[in-house]
């Protein structure tokens, strides 16, 4: 069928008409410099591949800057047979569906036991997915009812969270690091796992869940550093919870069935 | 007082008189006890600056050294000015280093060696307040110098993280309509138990707040405010746990408003309650002698809990942040209550619902200049959506005499506002203003209709809420999760370790220039002040 190949749609099948809006560093005081102005706005919506555009609004904002508004038709072809899509492993859910797969799955509060190892002092990092406060507009793990948070803050030594995360009965482990000097967050990371694998065999029980996260981790190398998962730069405290659910608390059937007309644009 | 809503006057009243009630063994606590940031404030307020070489300010230094030696509850200024004069130190910053080292033997003095310790803190202190109470002055006088902006005013946030950005942006903000410029902190900055010292260039979304920064940024704003013939504003972030000291810095270096919620760290942060509410009362002290507005941050429980079902939370902490801030000296005018249009429009009657919210708060705090916030909660990135919300946002707030609109953002939490945004939320609030601004006395609710029902409903409900809490106690409320919904038990929490109970003889040198109605003695700025919050 030829719905595999597209072009946008204004109010006709095909026309390929769509709107942008941009401001470009130009003055937009005297009439050469209007028409300068929205010359050099037909020129980058030339560029960007509008053929014909139609510069619809512009104006000057301050002495240096001017907004336009551009209608035009692209010539571009979207071929859906090539779209790829990056699938996460997990799906992501909304603090409501975190909160009712922990109570469906976990039948209880799930544990979450959050730090800065080593000598890193920088709670920015575990501070903004566990404070309710959060960040990019979403809560953090404290607001969801369903997770306990114990956040013990910077400088934690190892065994100290061993000992910890074992007294709260966590099932997941966070930690943060931002301090990268001569690579001390993968050193940190590997001790850590190391640890909370050697309590775990002496035990003779499972570890928690181990997470790490920290702007300069590569979220690839979870297995080698002994963790179940890294978190990169900009992530934020929903897929973190989402993770932790789908990690965690066994999917019942009819939750993750939601999840996608639920989630509109929030996380985009 | 024009009423709109006729508001049982006696209900109001009981409101406040629970409010009282709940506040008031708050209030002993804090007269009973001390923190680490409120005597690291008096050093400050002495004139003590600078780090060690590790960046730790002296302060922190010096107050750590005392209380491993005498311990602070006597305070730090008569260990501190003792030390200073028996051991011949040039100045405070000459005796933080030597005491950082461990060179200092401190003692609590008695007789007439206290007698001296405390009339050199005294002095000392005194220059400090000498330097606010002319700081006070100087608003004034730069304002009737330039002029006083109509309300509402119109409030704008700059975040770059580096001041030197900041500025720029911030005078460019002044230029397009800004009043009022807020300095957004580095993410995470009220949960150090220090404040970093200097200008600073990288911050975590935002700019570090330091006495450096304050200072540059309000001496651009100066400029810019002879530039534009108006006075514009500075405001930055006290909540968290160097509170007394953010306080102290922004009353030495002019800024004219400041986040300051009695509960905003415990809910937010999980800063232990009772350092907040002793942290909180000093700091509203030097604000209340500053001249300083504060700003509340109850918008913050409505971006956790139901707009709705969490209406009457926002009134109980307006009224519990207004009692703890007349306590601490501050006058009507100062209060800059926080509420925000969050009810998610998807709600039947959502936009008479944030009617009778907003005048229900406007109609209990006349006097009050009003922080009004907008909407975040249900801010999608349907962008064309959101700016048709942020106008009704607008409405609602000159219908209902706001005084400080924080200008909202089409781009809400998809990325720091692009210049076109923050142009377009510009022409927003113009529109709306030109076109309705004067809506307000025509807005006269239908009586026994739907706004005045829903106002008289959270009325009732907030005097539910605030029987409970004074019954049960306040930090047993914060415990049981009343607010935000986050439970936050009264020992829990960080800065637990930085409180301390005052010891008979505790000395601060600051309070002689605080207590007793002293806070919010200087005439002249008082009676300005009053007229500002009685505009609106």
């Amino acid at each position: 069928m030829s719905g595999n190949v597209i072009r946008p749609y204004g109010d006709t099948t095909g026309d390929g008409r769509i709107q942008v809006s941009f401001t470009l560093p130009v003055p937009f005081g005297t009439a050469a410099e209007k028409s300068r102005a929205e010359g050099a706005a037909m020129q980058l919506a030339a560029k960007m591949g509008l053929d014909p555009a139609m510069v619809v609004h512009a104006k000057g904002m301050g002495p240096d800057y001017t907004f336009f508004v551009v209608y035009g038709r692209v010539s571009h072809l979207v071929d859906l047979s090539q779209v790829t899509v990056t699938e996460r492993e997990f799906p992501l859910l909304s603090p409501a569906e975190v909160n009712l797969r922990i109570r469906s799955g976990l039948g209880r509060e799930l544990v979450v036991v959050g730090a800065c190892i080593g000598t890193d002092a920088h709670t920015v990092g575990i501070d903004a997915i566990l404070n309710v406060k959060g960040h990019s507009g979403e809560k953090g793990l404290e607001y969801y009812r369903e997770i306990r948070v114990v956040n013990l803050g910077s400088q934690v030594a190892v065994p100290d969270l061993v000992a910890r995360a074992n007294a709260e009965g966590a099932d997941a482990v966070l930690v943060s690091q931002v301090v990268t000097q001569r690579d001390a967050h993968i050193s940190n990371a590997k001790q850590m796992s190391a640890a909370f694998d050697a309590a775990a065999s002496a035990a003779g029980a499972d570890r928690p869940l181990l997470v790490v996260g920290g702007p300069r981790f590569d979220p690839s190398i979870a297995a080698q550093l002994g963790v179940d998962k890294i978190f990169g730069k900009g992530t934020t405290p929903g897929e973190v919870a989402s993770y932790l659910a789908f990690a965690l608390a066994p999917a019942v059937a009819d939750v993750s069935a939601e999840t996608s007309a639920h989630r509109v644009g929030a996380d985009a | 007082m024009r009423t709109r809503l006729n508001l049982d006057a006696a209900v109001v009243r009981q409101a406040r008189e629970l409010a009282a009630k709940a506040g008031q063994p708050i209030v002993e606590m804090a007269k009973t006890h001390t923190t680490v940031s409120v005597e690291r404030a008096v050093l400050r307020l002495a004139g003590l600056r600078g780090a060690d070489p590790d960046g730790m300010p002296w302060v922190n230094r010096l107050v750590d050294a005392v209380r491993e030696t005498t311990g602070l509850e006597h305070g730090v200024a008569l260990p501190a000015w003792d030390a200073l004069a028996t051991g011949g130190y040039d100045n405070l910053a000459a005796l933080a280093e030597a005491a950082s080292l461990g060179k200092v033997a401190f003692r609590v003095p008695v007789g007439a060696d206290a007698d001296a310790a405390r009339a050199a803190a005294h002095v000392a202190l005194a220059n400090g307040f000498a330097k606010i109470d002319a700081n006070r002055a100087r608003r004034q006088h730069l304002i009737q110098e330039t002029a006083e902006p109509p309300k509402p005013w119109i409030y704008l946030i700059v975040a770059t993280g580096d001041i030197y950005e900041d500025i720029p942006q911030a005078q460019a903000a002044a230029r397009e309509g800004a009043d009022v410029i807020a300095v957004i902190r580095s993410t995470g900055q009220s949960l150090l138990d220090y404040v970093p010292e200097g200008a600073t260039r990288e911050g975590f979304a935002g700019t570090y707040a330091t006495q450096e920064n304050f200072r540059l940024m309000r001496a651009a704003l100066d400029e810019t405010s002879r530039e534009l013939g108006r006075y514009v504003r500075l405001t930055n972030y006290a909540s968290g746990l160097c509170m007394p000291e953010i306080a102290s810095l922004a009353g030495l270096e002019r800024l004219d408003m400041m986040l300051n919620d009695c509960m905003y760290g415990i809910i937010f942060r999980d800063i232990n309650p009772r350092r907040t509410f002793i942290d909180q009362r000093f700091s509203r002290q030097i604000h209340a002698r500053a001249g300083i507005i504060i700003n509340t941050g109850e918008d913050n429980y409505l971006t956790t809990a139901d707009a709705v079902d969490a209406a009457h939370t926002v009134v109980v902490s307006q009224l519990m942040n207004e009692y703890f801030a007349k306590e601490a000296g501050l006058a009507d005018g100062q209060l800059g209550l926080g509420h925000a249009f969050e009810i998610d429009p998807a709600v039947p009657d959502s936009f008479l619902l944030e009617l009778a919210h907003a005048q229900l708060v406007r109609e209990l705090f006349p006097d009050a200049p009003l922080k009004y916030m907008p909407p975040t909660k249900h801010m999608t990135g349907n962008v064309f959506a959101g700016y048709l919300l942020d106008a009704f946002f607008n409405l609602c707030g000159v219908m209902t005499d706001q005084s400080i609109l924080l200008i909202g953002m089409m781009t809400e939490g998809i990325h720091t506002p692009f210049l076109s945004d923050r142009d377009l939320a510009l022409e927003n609030v113009r529109y709306v203003r030109d076109a309705a601004g004067r809506l307000g006395e025509s807005f006269v609710p239908a009586p026994g209709g739907f706004v005045e029902q829903r106002a008289t409903q959270v009325l009732a409900e907030s005097v539910s809420l605030l029987r409970r809490i004074a019954d049960e106690g306040l930090l047993t409320a914060i415990a049981d999760g009343t607010f935000g919904i986050t439970r936050r038990p009264a020992d829990g929490g960080r800065g637990l370790d930085g409180v301390i109970g005052r010891a008979d003889g505790y000395f601060n040198p600051a309070s002689e220039f605080l207590e007793n109605g002293n806070g919010a003695a200087p005439p002249e700025p008082a009676r300005a002040l009053n007229e500002i919050g009685a505009s609106s």
